[in-house]
């Protein structure tokens, strides 16, 4: 066990914790933010993502000890109804989950895409986006979402 | 407010409050004169018993005079709730927003059936429909009685009851109920589940009054799942809670005979619980019980691997013994001599994998139990059947049981989801504390319930005029329900097994559902033996529209087949044959929209590695149809089929809610297409060999559709069917259909995997 410090959506937290246990759990157990899902724990699908200095990161294969003074920002630190990411507000206005345990991945990872090419065309939406899974389906309302987003954007 | 709402006690009053129902709790002084004042034959401060034949057992008045409606299925996420609310809103004449459906809890409601065969609409909502018109009319006598108006010059207005002539008289729900219970029998049917149904003496409205009913109005729990701000059942948390994880054998069939206790002893809380096969542990932390899964030494008993090699699945299948064979329908004609007399027999087979529900996430159950009271948060899309299942799997009285669904990662059927809640259940009572169970990936997609393999075989008879003069379809499978479509015993679920409960597969499969005449008919399907008699990680059971895409599949090329040997163009080949008004106008909804070029398939005008083709079929579910143009891209260098462009044409009668149609078709489509392009359950002798993303791939984002074109047909005057499943069915046929378009070649076996694909071009 080791104390480490965690900077989550722009707060220091200190847990006790396996250096080896991966992020998701300290954030979903210790911290007790539900957003970040365990979705395979292999890094295939991105149930887990959160950014680590604004890059999407896998939590669920990402050492705790690893993190060390990087910004962790999960889906609750990317925006709220009342300040919402575009990304946010896309997904509500396009309807786009089905389940929605997926949103995490898609979301974080589009995130991080528009804060770096605010006008992505298809094929570098489908590019960022690729390998992040949807069981239920819903790849042409993220298409539609993370699209909208953009134009909001301006 | 979300729509929907969960109640996280047990006690039925903080259920009523947590629900939104301000309804006077029980045990609570009720204005007596005040109740006898409008009728004590209507309502009443102590709840009357959660029977199906109370209208209070579906709909409550609350206090503010809103409404909460008390459904016995719940929504996967396509929006059943939304529409359910306009439903119940529409009969009541209240605004859209005062009603909140409460949804999934045993406690709450009555067992509609749980989500099941897309008739969250078709069934769940024709009973709230009945409740909610009963409700009104019971609203209006009361005020009636109250106002001194006789009920007939009596209207509602946004639940204002007042007089026709003079809208000053008037009576709030509020006034006249709010806050109190309905008293008010039904005439119930006497079934559970999806057939129930306990109308009362009102009738629902005329469609042609609906309002509310049709609108597009959005699901509200999409909010607060982007912005992280509700729990799905995996977050759910109680104190003392600790975690569990499930051990399972490598071979199929095998069990612990030795587990070293000692070689998790320096995990925190760490305890193993071990009954038979049944092998699990537990930690106080999460993360501890993990380990505690990897680091437990297990001795497995020696046994043979019970699988054939997954390269002779359909040839097993062909030759194992049948038992169960059944004719759908009645036979038309007589089909032996008429095969006997043709010119011509067209004959093929067609092939389907298992599949698997492989859900975004493992399934997540916890069973807190408590002064005998147990109370199980689950995924499961059938929460009144975990509570059967775990009062017999656990040995407790069913009415100790309580079952919440909370939203889980995705559910497609009989799933991971009931065995995860039992599993749960064996745990807590094993250890005496509240037990969070969560399954590895392995696990998910390894051990759910398998969407049945089949080998289906089509052949025709031809005249020689050409005519189609008989038609026989055979499927020959594994049954769709190995272990049955709810966990309701324990001989569905693993932890019956494990503990040693054999299972008890039964029998059923299908027929196609389309109404293509001919004057001799005959359809027919066989089931064999499962391949393993208990804890089979390849036992059948129902995947999103069981077994009605593998079956579709089949006959739908089988047409194609059939269209082109005759040298006549798909659609036309259809209509010439199809006998159904809907049907026939699906069809023509779906080709005309699509743009379709009257043709023979295949197409001859393409040259060179990039071709691409259009290909239809259509299908009935259970009073829906649904016709899809698949227009698709292929590359005969890689295999690599891009399903471009979907026009799908939708009839399923009265649509409550467009927009929530439009998007579950949207799912319907983009997870059919990943079920015909890539799924594949792999095995080998021992056991499921596909156990993640990478071993089980799905559709990826790369592949998306371009378009997907929705052409609803709205037929407010026919009793609405479902949505959930229809439009999956005729999809993967409509697919292959196309790549024989574009390259002349007939795929008679899914997935079309670029390697499948490929070397069939080759």
């Amino acid at each position: 066990m080791a104390r480490i410090n965690l900077d989550v959506n722009g707060k220091v937290h200190t847990i006790d914790a396996d250096p080896d246990m991966p992020l998701l759990y300290a954030l979903r157990n210790d911290l007790g933010l539900n957003n970040p899902h365990f979705g395979c724990g292999l890094a295939q699908c991105g149930a887990c993502t959160v950014h680590l200095d604004g890059q999407p990161i896998r939590s669920c294969v990402t050492p705790v000890s690893a993190v060390g003074g990087a910004k962790v920002v999960t889906l609750a630190g990317l925006g709220t109804p009342e300040k919402p990411h575009p990304l946010q507000k896309a997904y509500v206005e396009e309807q786009v989950p089905q389940c929605g345990y997926c949103i995490n991945g898609w979301i974080m990872t589009a995130a991080s895409l528009l804060s770096r090419n605010k006008k992505p065309t298809d094929a570098e939406i489908k590019d960022a986006l690729t390998g992040l899974k949807c069981r239920c389906g819903t790849h042409m309302g993220i298409m539609r979402a993370v699209k909208r987003a953009s134009e909001m954007m301006g | 407010m979300t729509k929907h709402e969960k109640a996280p006690q047990f006690s039925r009053r903080s259920i009523l409050k947590a629900g939104g129902a301000l309804v006077v709790s029980v045990g609570t002084p009720v204005g007596f004169d005040t109740v006898l004042g409008i009728g004590e034959a209507f309502a009443q401060g102590a709840k009357p018993p959660l029977t199906p034949d109370q209208l209070s057992s579906y709909i409550a008045v609350n206090a503010n005079g809103t409404i909460s409606a008390f459904f016995g299925k719940m929504d996967m996420g396509q929006g059943v709730f939304v529409a359910i609310g306009q439903m119940v809103a529409e009969e009541l004449d209240v605004p859209f927003k005062a009603v909140t459906v409460i949804m999934g809890d045993t406690a709450t409601s009555v067992n509609q059936g749980g989500a099941s065969g897309s008739t969250g609409i078709q069934m769940g909502g024709k009973q709230m429909r009945v409740a909610a018109a009963e409700a009104r009319r019971v609203l209006v006598e009361m005020a009636a009685a109250k106002l001194s108006i006789p009920a007939d010059q009596l209207t509602v207005t946004n639940g204002v009851v007042h007089g026709k002539s003079d809208p000053s008289k008037n009576a709030t729900y509020a006034e006249l109920i709010g806050g109190r219970y309905f008293n008010v029998q039904l005439d119930w049917n006497k079934q559970m589940g999806n057939p129930l149904y306990a109308p009362g003496k009102a009738q629902p409205k005329n469609p042609k009054d609906h309002k509310i009913v049709g609108q597009p109005i959005p699901r509200e729990d999409i909010a607060p799942k982007v912005y992280a701000q509700e729990d799905f059942c995996t977050d759910v948390k109680v104190p003392d809670m600790v975690h569990g994880r499930m051990i399972r054998p490598a071979i199929a069939g095998a069990v612990p005979v030795k587990v070293d206790e000692s070689s998790i002893k320096d995990i925190p809380g760490a305890q193993v619980v071990w009954e038979k096969g049944f092998l699990g542990v537990v930690a106080d932390k999460e993360w501890d019980a993990i380990k505690a899964s990897q680091a437990l030494k297990v001795e497995w008993s020696d046994v043979k691997a019970p699988f054939p090699d997954q390269t002779a699945l359909y040839d097993h299948i062909r030759k194992a013994p049948v038992r169960k064979r059944e004719i759908g329908g009645k036979e038309a004609g007589n089909v032996d001599e008429a095969f006997k007399t043709a010119a011509r027999v067209i004959e093929h087979e067609y092939e389907w994998p298992f599949q698997s529900h492989a859900c975004m996430g493992p399934a997540c159950a916890l069973v807190e139990i408590k002064n005998g009271n147990v109370t199980c948060w689950t995924g499961s899309q059938k929460p009144h059947f975990v509570r059967n299942g775990i009062a017999a799997t656990i040995g407790v009285p069913v009415e100790n049981v309580r079952s919440i669904w909370v939203v889980g990662p995705g559910s497609y059927g009989r799933s991971d989801a009931d065995d995860a809640a039992m599993d749960a259940a064996v745990l807590a009572k094993a250890v005496g504390k509240p037990v969070r169970v969560q399954y590895t990936r392995d696990q998910a997609t390894g051990w759910d319930p398998k969407g049945p393999a089949s080998v289906h075989r089509a052949r025709a008879a031809i005249d020689a005029a050409g005519n189609v003069v008989a038609y026989e379809f055979h499927s020959k499978g594994f049954s769709r329900i190995d272990v049955n479509t709810t966990g309701g015993k324990p001989e569905d679920t693993l932890a019956g097994h494990f503990r040693g409960i054999e299972l008890k597969s039964g029998d059923n499969f299908g027929v196609p559902a389309e109404s293509y005449e001919f004057v001799n008919k005959r359809m027919s399907w066989e089931t064999i033996p499962p391949l393993l008699d208990r804890a089979s990680p390849l036992r059948g059971a129902h995947l999103r529209d069981p077994v009605g895409p593998q079956i579709h599949f089949a006959s739908e090329s089988f047409m194609d087949e059939l269209a082109a040997m005759l040298n006549v163009d798909p659609v036309e080949f259809r209509l010439r044959h199809v006998k159904d008004p809907r049907d026939i106008a699906v069809l023509k909804a779906a080709a005309e929209k699509a743009g379709w070029q009257t043709r023979p398939s295949p197409r001859k005008d393409q040259t060179g590695s990039k071709v691409s083709g259009r290909g239809i079929a259509y299908s009935q579910r259970n009073g829906t149809r649904c016709a899809i143009v698949a227009e698709v891209d292929i590359d005969r260098t890689t295999g690599r089929i891009w399903g471009r462009k979907f026009t799908v044409a939708h009839d399923c009668g009265q649509v409550i809610n467009p927009d929530g149609l439009k998007h579950t078709i949207e799912g319907n489509i983009v997870q059919g297409l990943s079920r015909t392009l890539w799924e594949e359950v792999k095995f080998d002798a021992k056991n499921v060999t596909s156990v993640d993303w990478m071993t089980y791939p799905i559709l990826d984002i790369m592949e998306t559709p371009q378009t997907i074109e929705v052409v609803i047909i709205n037929r407010p005057e026919v009793a609405p069917t479902g949505a959930g499943e229809p439009s999956m069915r005729p999809l993967s046929a409509a697919i292959a259909n196309a790549i024989f378009d574009a390259t002349g070649v007939r795929i008679r076996r899914v997935p079309f995997s670029p390697d499948r694909v490929k070397q069939a071009l080759s």
